[in-house]
């Protein structure tokens, strides 16, 4: 058994992950740090679900949703002819809403710590609300960014449950690294697993340890 | 003349304002904490919902706004800070270097915001709010977060805006000396409501104001300097002189003088014997009883006035009436402009 190639896997899910919920997790932040509508505390609550469901819990429902016959599985089905469970795609989409709130809560953090006049200044001086976000609101909220990038990228390598539930163990496919790691100790390759673990420990470390010191520089800056 | 027309109402608190001001020199406007003064230039920078008929966003507005907090961007330079609004001007009507001039930022154009201080941080503000080429540019107490000696130092920049620039502007203050050095025009605002507005030197010398009593009451005055003498300079001033501290360049322009009305006291006979240097002829024009204990009484002095602050008692005491002739004793006088 390949030892990298559940890696590579792991690392492509992580990073296709990532990127997709800076896209969806940026604006989504934006409102939750903008808005004072009655609604917000229930997008806060669902957005933070995640954190402390059992993984199993968001696995089995998105099981059922993205299954052949779930609402997303048979629309999906219809339109490209295969289904989402037990694919790369499932995945993807099942990582995004098992680490949203790891990308979308220190950007918000870092929205919600803008001072109110800095976003009316850039106003004043004749930016629109999307000019200001893009030159004044992003470029200072750089720290909430990496942190959100860091976390989610780190966090959707580290998932188990949802995996097994929605993707289950196919090699090239599905089989990321913690699966991979799993199967090595049902079957006692200890040696194998240790590979794979000890790589996986040093490398959360090293993401971990690298956000913190960009934390630290930045803030003294 | 710009139509000032906004109404808003928020909580228990309601803006209802219609007035116009000229569309040149500084209009002050001055109120307590709590007159609504922020919320107006809120409102007429766009930046209040629902607080301007014509709902125009801010960025649309082509207003320069100058916060009390300068708040510059901390991710540019003073020149990224600068050109911010430069770059989005619809028209380009200002041009950098003079107004960089002007407010003494040329050595600071490479530095970041983190390492200026606050007076220069306020200047690069206003730089950035002129350099937009603004219709209308509106200054929320910017000198209230500074200390006194970091005003000092920044109002003669504020002077030398009201001396070169051709855009009107709208100068929020509580410190009646700020607006009674820089302005030309004023508004008093109280709980939303205008309570006057009017030439500065007019309504500053009016009597029935309350605004306008106890620490605030004083006259704004022109005089020019005349000579020096002993560290002082004697202003032409009326029939007579006035001596204030510092020698000031003589000569034919006229300078601004404020004389608050607790430094004015009225004697019936020119007294001989007195530290008061400034011994003015006046006429009694005007009596306003303020409250139980104290009156405001305005003195016209050549074609000018003076207001000085006495008691009920002391008009009573001296008999004073209008149309009377006394002596007006000025204690202090400030020098501005």
């Amino acid at each position: 058994m390949s030892l990298y190639g559940p890696l590579w896997l792991s690392a492509q899910l992580a990073f296709v992950t990532m990127v997709v919920l800076i896209l969806i997790g940026t604006p989504l932040a934006w409102w939750l740090s903008q808005t004072s509508s009655r609604w917000k505390p229930v997008a806060q609550a669902v957005v933070a679900m995640p954190i402390v469901l059992p993984p199993t819990v968001l696995g089995f429902y998105l099981l059922i949703l993205l299954g052949p016959d779930g609402t997303v599985g048979r629309w999906w089905v219809e339109l490209t002819g295969s289904t989402l469970t037990f694919s790369f795609t499932g995945l993807v989409i099942a990582s995004c809403i098992y680490s949203l709130p790891f990308a979308v809560q220190p950007i918000q953090n870092s929205f919600e710590a803008l001072p109110r006049q800095t976003l009316e200044r850039a106003w004043t001086l004749g930016a629109s609300r999307l000019d200001a976000f893009f030159s004044v609101a992003a470029p200072l909220s750089l720290r909430g960014f990496v942190s959100g990038m860091v976390l989610a990228f780190a966090h959707t390598l580290g998932e188990f449950g949802v995996v097994l539930m929605v993707g289950g163990n196919i090699p090239g496919e599905t089989r990321v690294v913690s699966i991979a790691i799993y199967d090595h100790v049902e079957s006692l390759n200890y040696a194998a697993a240790h590979r794979m673990s000890l790589l996986l420990l040093g490398f959360a470390f090293a993401v971990l340890l690298g956000m913190y010191i960009f934390n630290r520089k930045w803030s003294t800056r | 003349m710009i139509r000032l027309r906004h109404k808003l109402s928020k909580g228990d608190f309601i803006l209802d304002v219609d007035t116009e001001i000229p569309d040149a020199g500084i209009t002050g406007i001055f109120g307590e904490s709590g007159s609504g003064k922020t919320t107006l230039l809120r409102c007429i920078a766009g930046l209040e919902r629902g607080g301007n008929s014509e709902g125009l966003p801010a960025h649309k507005r082509n207003v320069g706004y100058v916060f009390q907090e300068p708040g510059l961007f901390p991710h540019l330079t003073v020149r990224g800070n600068i050109d911010y609004g430069a770059r989005r001007a619809t028209t380009r009507r200002v041009d950098g270097a003079p107004v960089i001039d002007m407010l003494g930022i040329g050595d600071l154009l490479d530095r970041k915001p983190a390492s200026l201080s606050g007076g220069e941080a306020q200047r690069v503000a206003i730089a950035a709010a002129l350099l937009r080429s603004p219709d209308l540019v509106l200054m929320d107490e910017p000198l209230a977060s500074l200390d006194r000696k970091r005003r000092d130092e920044l109002l003669p920049y504020f002077d030398r805006l009201h001396d070169e620039l051709s855009v009107p502007v709208i100068y929020v203050s509580h410190d009646i000396d700020e607006i009674s050095r820089l302005c030309d025009h004023l508004v008093l605002l109280d709980k939303g409501l205008v309570a006057a507005s009017g030439d500065l030197f007019d309504v500053v010398s009016r009597v029935n104001v309350p605004m306008l009593s106890g620490r605030n009451a004083g006259v704004v005055l022109w005089a020019t300097p005349v000579d020096h003498e002993d560290g002082l300079t004697r202003f032409d001033f009326g029939d007579g002189d006035i001596w204030a501290p510092g020698e000031f360049e003589t000569g034919r322009t006229p300078m601004r003088l404020r004389i608050s009305a607790r430094d004015v006291s009225i004697t019936r006979e020119r007294p001989l014997h007195t530290t008061i240097l400034n011994v003015l002829r006046a006429v009694v024009e005007e009596i306003h009883t303020v409250d139980r204990a104290a009156a405001l009484v305005r003195l016209g002095v050549g074609n000018q006035s003076l207001l000085a602050q006495v008691t009920n008692r002391s008009v009573s005491r001296l008999e004073l009436k209008s149309g009377e002739r006394v002596f007006a004793q000025v204690k202090s006088v400030t020098v501005r402009h």
